[in-house]
């Protein structure tokens, strides 16, 4: 089974996204992760003003199966959270990319986007 | 320990089943979807590969005494072709697992047949061995798990599917065995299952569980679907629900009390009478959670601000769309509708007592 993995994003290793969006980064989970999880029925995310670390843990997720933290691949404050997500986080399993991203934040330095895995990087890790 | 991997093993990962550790055996958890896979249960019909539950064949002129003992229920009340489902405990009446004995139709190999869970086959057989020597019985008792596929095939048009492959099916009432050729393949044709739903257990030579496999076209479920089926409808998962080393329960708490015949002479039986008199302390419940969350095995649960209890099972029920769990509180917090809490990430969520089954 192979997993889309989007040119246009950053990865960490515990397979949270990032992607640039004209200054401001969206956060979410990989098709990878979501497809590992099974049905997700259940996200539990940071608000809006609050402050996330790089590496930290911002939220939870879960699964029927399973309870899994998210992590941060980098610094910021939050400036948008998807609320579509409470009364449907099967949108996480339906389209992780886009309809199904978590957050949007205020990088403290856009530059620590360089320091995540590059889609390739990522590709070869999940293998 | 190599995990034991079940007859069918190959043609799950080919069918691309994401596979788990489950009581000693390689198996699988999900196929597609657990929500798909449990809504196919509980709205049409789904097959589970469940070889990995024990499959113990007891024989000899007091086979029928030796199962009588050691299990809770009143095994002389069952005739050729009867299921039942029991407990088999130990001297203070503590559940070591669950299980159902056939007594098998005429012309069987074997006069009893049951079913312990998956990786208590070894023990279960030594433990009736022991109890055979010890009481100087007359009987052979056979550990025959490798011997035997088993496939579940449950849901509201299990029979219906069953029919096109077999004879009459639906002759077979609920809790009775017979033999039947499914496929071509010779099966015992048990009316039995732990989802909820009507639907039958197949037991065949091991050799066979390709040829059966592949004739009942349904969706295939993996131990996912088959954990919130079984959660939903309230029945024990051995080894979380009660364990006799980490939550040693009797089958009064454990709310099988209908399992259990006191006026048969089994080990624990006099154990039980005394908790049958008093009442037990604790109970298992059914809740349901009012907020947004999922109440998870180990979780805490509260009432009147101090710690009663805790989670065994949990989970977001596909069918009603919330979160619901089981765990065992102290009966005064046991009637339905009383207002308990659930620790979830050391936040206290509301949940409410509720009579089982939750469908």
């Amino acid at each position: 089974m192979s997993f889309k993995i989007p040119d246009d994003c950053r990865y960490r290793e515990t397979h949270e996204w990032a992607r640039d969006e004209d200054g401001s980064v969206r956060i979410g989970i990989t098709d990878f992760a979501q497809d590992e999880l099974g049905d997700i029925v259940f996200v539990e995310l940071p608000s809006v003003d609050e402050r996330i670390e790089q590496g930290e843990e911002f939220g939870v997720i879960e699964s029927i199966k399973a309870v899994s933290d998210l992590y941060a691949p980098l610094s910021g404050e939050v400036l948008a959270v998807n609320d579509d997500l409470v009364d449907a986080p099967e949108l996480v399993n339906d389209d992780p990319f886009d309809d199904g991203w978590m957050l949007e934040i205020e990088p403290t330095d856009e530059t620590d986007l360089e320091e995540l895995l590059s889609p390739e990087e990522y590709e070869a890790q999940t293998v | 320990m190599s995990l034991r991997t079940p007859p069918l093993g190959g043609t799950h990962a080919d069918r691309g089943a994401k596979l788990t550790e489950f009581g000693g055996w390689e198996m699988p958890v999900e196929f597609d979807s657990i929500r798909t896979e449990h809504t196919a249960v509980r709205e049409s019909v789904g097959k589970f590969d469940v070889s990995h539950m024990g499959e113990i064949e007891v024989s000899g002129p007091d086979a029928t005494a030796l199962m009588d003992r050691l299990t809770t229920n009143d095994v002389t009340a069952l005739e050729a072709g009867d299921a039942q489902y029991a407990a088999i405990t130990d001297e203070d009446g503590v559940m070591l697992d669950d299980t159902v004995v056939y007594r098998l139709p005429e012309g069987s190999d074997a006069e009893y047949l049951f079913v312990p869970n998956a990786g208590h086959d070894a023990e279960t057989h030594d433990r009736w061995v022991e109890y055979a020597d010890r009481w100087d019985l007359d009987v052979t008792v056979e550990n025959a798990t490798e011997s035997y596929g088993m496939i579940a095939v449950q849901g509201p048009e299990a029979i219906d599917l069953l029919g096109g492959l077999c004879d009459s099916p639906g002759s077979v009432s609920r809790f009775t065995v017979e033999p039947r050729s499914v496929a071509g393949v010779a099966c015992l044709l048990a009316r039995t299952g732990y989802t909820g739903e009507d639907g039958v257990e197949l037991l065949f030579d091991a050799a066979d569980s390709r040829a059966v496999w592949s004739a009942l076209e349904c969706q295939p479920c993996g131990l996912g679907a088959r954990d919130t089926l079984r959660l939903e409808a309230g029945f024990l998962l051995s080894g979380q629900d009660f364990d006799p080393e980490t939550n040693p329960r009797n089958p009064y708490e454990a709310g099988i009390g209908f399992a259990v015949d006191l006026g048969t002479a089994f080990v624990g039986r006099d154990a039980l009478a005394a908790v049958a008199e008093t009442g037990p302390e604790e109970e298992l419940v059914g809740f349901r959670l009012a907020e947004r969350g999922i109440a998870r095995h180990g979780y805490e649960i509260r009432a009147d601000g101090a710690p009663v209890g805790t989670v065994t099972s949990g989970t977001m029920s596909p069918t009603l769309g919330e979160a619901i769990g089981l765990g065992y509180v102290p009966v005064e917090f046991a009637d339905p509708g009383t207002e308990i809490g659930v620790v979830v990430r050391s936040e206290t969520k509301p949940a409410v007592v509720e009579e089982l089954p939750f469908y």
